[in-house]
């Protein structure tokens, strides 16, 4: 039986020997059997993170790290009894897969009769069984990355840990596994933190998302949560595409260059609205459009059109629209927005 | 076009001619070897006198090469492969001197490495009429090429992250050194290996000044049958240091095949000039 | 990305320790002995002078470098031409001549000097070719030209060896744009080729340099009478038993071959640091 335990960093700064300030001080708790995605762009601090957590990197003084009740933070990696699963993979090539999968069963004295049941049992899960005896070499990304998460599994650690474990794959690959290893982290119940800077996998994998900017956490929480309330400008255009108007709030009617947008609770003296690009649509014939502008680019994805359509601010609005009909160049366009998509931040 | 095709082909002659510079004499001292009398010429028979004549005469220089050969590579392999994790693992500046340092009794004439040797320990009979005294010397000599070639494996494979893999799993230093480290770096250590034996056996510059009668190594001894005794023992006696040295080469080579940019890179060149 | 795994003194000590007691007791401390000894002669530290000023061993200083230098631009030019030739071109048998060509990898001084003899001695094979002709036979064997002879035998593989390498990771798209550009074959080479090998000619010149000067065994083989550094100090060692004498020619010695392979290391970046 797993046991796994919620995990809690108090105050966790992190500065390298060579004075990189890597993390501000960081507070974080994450529930037994929650998955947590560390999500923001390339040097935010996530990895570092993950390692602090793992026992890789230790905190500057006054962090703590807590697995359950237990404070790990003096506890060295090889004794705080985590799962880890690298982007490179980190398997050894000096071993085969069975070997690889049973080396930390090995490191805990198990039988060797224990050891290879434990090891049938991981190959069976990530359904690996026919590579049981292939060396590593002789193994797609895929397979070596079901194989390094077999490995971590193996020890049934108190929680599971992975820096971008996708990445190094490719996309249609990639989509096969995000769904197996988000079955696996259910089915398993286990506390999980996993990094990544694709949005798309941090909705999809994530109990909560954590946003990082800088070394620091801009946002945490649901994955809908993020994604309809951001909390500050920075979260709302990292996460998905966002429209943006300048103008001036006049009673419940928001003024700018492409016209107005109409909206009951406009706060008194905003200078910007901002909506998704599923709020906003091309105004129906007939209907009374208050926003005008023209396309300024239309790209085909199959299923629908992504439509750029200028409105004399410095972005251009952003939406999809059906492919049934074609936008040309110059062409002008009446949009329409939902209110409830409305925000200001 | 026939320009280039002329030319293609004295390059071709002209590589011809360097290889029978190389090989030539090589067979001539083979044959000079199984020659009844090398002056008269291949008429007077072939034999196998000579090569039993040395073999009588040379054998314990023989085994004391093969001996020190090999006591050489235990103790490059204790000292060396430890010392190149280490230096593996720490780039700074200091890493870098300890190699410089280490490099110096290869770049420094081994004649000088010897005198140093004896006047710091000649006065200790004991140790200066054994074996060891030589070994030392090899020692020395060797270290620097097991150290390079076991560094050069570990900074192409991605350490960090495999010793990273095996300590989430509960390795501890030692453990992570012997499951990950030593099995991972076994190429170079190979490499290094046969490099070391190879070196040794044929080591002559410090092993001149550092031997006594008691103590010849083949080299040695070889010097001695050059200086004193005819042509086809001479001959006879080069003739058994190839055989012994040629299947440590061809394995060298054959080791060498997969990846010979870095064989024939500085690291591994450098002289066993006797 | 660096390790982060930390490592304790008590570790690092245990990695450490066995060699560096190994070298400090068995190099670091003899040569530093050895250092003091040179100036405990009739000279003192004047020894060191004695190198430029007396004409025995000046004599000596010069033929070694030029001995080596000779060596080594023979053995460049040589396994130039070949192993660029070898990388260049596949045909049959080209394996098995790469192989001979490394052969003698492997053989010490003493036995190249052997070779030599076997080739310009007494009863060599140059000799007896003059012979046939009716020509009077070269013994050269036991002379300067003989030694160099036996250095250029000593250097070509592993020159070639390196050179080969070098010719390999030459970028074939250089010399097609040096081509398409009108250059003739020989612009080619002066242009593309030579400049591309200038790393591998300065690190292996450097190593082949320093084997030149401190070399023992060739000189050994062939005579007593050639009168290069290594040879004297062994006599100044042996027979006049001038033990400070021969320390202070040691480190001159040492210092030169030293200096040949910092100097290439300089001038060719990265490249030779491995070469030390
Ligand atoms: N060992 C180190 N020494 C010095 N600085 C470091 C070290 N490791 C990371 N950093 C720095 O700390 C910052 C955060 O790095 P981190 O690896 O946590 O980012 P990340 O969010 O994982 O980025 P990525 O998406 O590119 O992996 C970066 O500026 C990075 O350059
Ligand atoms: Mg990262």
């Amino acid at each position: 039986m797993m046991q796994t335990v919620p995990i809690a960093l108090e105050n966790c700064a992190k500065t390298f020997a060579d004075g990189t300030r890597a993390l501000e001080a960081v507070n974080l708790e994450i529930a037994a059997g929650e998955t947590v995605v560390l999500l923001g762009p390339s040097g935010c601090g996530k990895t570092t993170t993950l390692r602090l957590i793992a026992g890789l990197e230790q905190p500057d003084a006054g962090g703590r790290v807590r697995f359950g009740a237990d404070d790990v933070t003096a506890l060295p990696i090889e004794k705080r009894n985590v799962g880890m699963v690298f982007q490179s993979y980190a398997l050894f090539p000096n071993m085969t897969v069975a070997e690889n999968i049973a080396y930390g069963l090995r490191l805990r004295r198990q039988s060797a009769a224990e050891q290879r049941a434990r090891v049938g049992e991981m190959l069976a899960l990530m359904r690996i069984e026919r590579l049981a005896e292939r060396s590593i070499d002789q193994l797609s990304g895929g397979q070596r990355q079901r194989v390094a998460l077999a490995r971590a599994l193996a020890v049934q650690p108190r929680v599971l840990l992975l820096d971008e474990p996708l990445t190094a794959l490719d996309a249609k690959l990639r989509d096969t596994l995000r769904f197996e290893i988000d079955s696996l982290l259910r089915e398993l119940g286990i506390t999980a933190i996993y990094v990544t800077h694709d949005q798309a996998e941090a909705m999809a994998l994530g109990d909560r998302i954590v946003v990082m900017d800088h070394g620091r956490i801009a946002q945490v929480g649901a994955p809908r949560e993020i994604y309809q309330q951001p909390a500050s400008r920075y979260v709302a255009e990292f996460i998905g595409t966002m429209n943006r108007l300048s103008g001036h709030a006049d009673g419940e009617v928001f003024r700018c260059a492409g016209g107005y947008v109409a909206w009951p609770a406009l706060p008194a003296g905003a200078q910007e609205i901002l909506f998704r690009p599923e709020d906003t649509r091309i105004a129906a014939d007939g209907e009374a459009a208050t926003l005008h502008g023209t396309v300024g680019a239309a790209f085909f994805c199959g299923n629908h059109v992504r439509l750029f359509v200028e409105v004399g601010e410095a972005q251009p609005l952003v939406l999809e629209t059906p492919a049934r009909r074609e936008y040309r160049h110059g062409e002008p366009v009446a949009l329409a927005i939902e209110t409830h998509g409305l925000m200001v931040l | 076009m026939k320009h280039g095709k002329l030319l293609l082909s004295l390059q071709f002659a002209f590589t011809l001619a360097v290889c029978a510079f190389l090989v030539v004499p090589v067979v001539m001292s083979i044959l000079a070897g199984l020659t009844v009398n090398y002056f008269v010429g291949l008429q007077s028979g072939l034999t196998l006198r000579w090569v039993f004549e040395v073999w009588d005469a040379y054998r314990d220089t023989l085994f004391l090469s093969l001996g020190l050969a090999l006591a050489c590579l235990a103790l490059t392999l204790l000292l060396g492969v430890p010392l190149a994790y280490l230096l593996a693992r720490s780039r700074g500046r200091l890493a870098r001197a300890i190699e410089e340092l280490l490099m110096l009794p290869v770049a420094v004439p081994g004649l000088a490495t010897a005198l140093g040797l004896i006047v710091a320990y000649g006065g200790f009979a004991g140790f200066r009429t054994s074996a060891a005294f030589i070994l030392v010397g090899h020692v020395l000599f060797t270290l620097p090429f097991m150290v390079r070639s076991v560094l050069a494996v570990l900074s192409v494979i991605d350490l960090p992250t495999l010793e990273e893999g095996a300590a989430s799993l509960g390795a501890g230093f030692w453990q992570r050194f012997r499951d990950i480290v030593l099995p991972n770096c076994r190429n170079g250590i190979l490499a290094g290996a046969l490099m070391v034996v190879t070196l040794s056996v044929g080591e002559f510059n410090m092993t001149w000044l550092l031997h006594t009668p008691f103590t010849k190594t083949l080299p040695v001894g070889l010097a001695d049958a050059y200086a004193s005794l005819r042509l086809e023992i001479g001959s006879a006696y080069t003739l058994i240091f190839f055989l012994l040295i040629t299947p440590l080469l061809l394995t060298l080579q054959v080791l060498a095949r997969p990846r010979r940019q870095s064989f024939a890179a500085p690291d591994n060149t450098i002289e066993n000039a006797s | 990305m660096s390790h982060s795994l930390a490592i304790s003194r008590r570790q690092s000590a245990l990695l450490l320790l066995p060699a560096a007691i190994f070298f400090t007791a068995f190099f670091l401390l003899p040569m530093l002995r050895l250092f003091f000894i040179s100036a405990s002669g009739q000279l003192g530290w004047s020894a060191y002078l004695a190198i430029v000023s007396d004409a025995n061993y000046f004599r000596a200083l010069w033929t070694t470098l030029a001995v080596a230098a000779v060596t080594t631009l023979l053995t460049l030019v040589i396994s130039a031409i070949s192993g660029v030739f070898l990388q260049r071109h596949a045909f049959p048998g080209r394996a098995l001549l790469v192989s001979a060509l490394t052969l003698p990898l492997a053989f010490p001084g003493v036995v190249v000097g052997f070779m030599v003899i076997m080739l310009a001695g007494r009863q060599g094979l140059i000799g007896e070719v003059f012979a046939l002709f009716g020509g009077e036979r070269p013994v050269f064997a036991y002379s300067l030209a003989g030694l160099c002879m036996g250095y250029v035998y000593f250097s070509i593989p592993r020159t070639i060896l390196t050179i080969m390498a070098a010719a390999e990771k030459l970028d074939p798209r250089l010399e097609e744009a040096a081509r398409s550009l009108g250059g003739s074959p020989w612009h080619v080479v002066r242009d593309v080729i030579l400049p591309g090998l200038r790393p591998a000619f300065v690190s292996s010149g450097a190593i082949c340099f320093a084997t030149a000067v401190g070399a023992f065994g060739t000189a050994f083989t062939l005579a007593t009478r050639i009168e290069v550094l290594p040879m004297l100090i062994y006599t100044e060692f042996t027979l006049s038993a001038n033990i400070a004498m021969a320390a202070a020619l040691s480190f001159s010695l040492g210092a030169v071959a030293w200096l040949a392979l910092a100097l290439a290391r300089s001038a060719a970046g990265a490249t030779v640091a491995a070469a030390g």
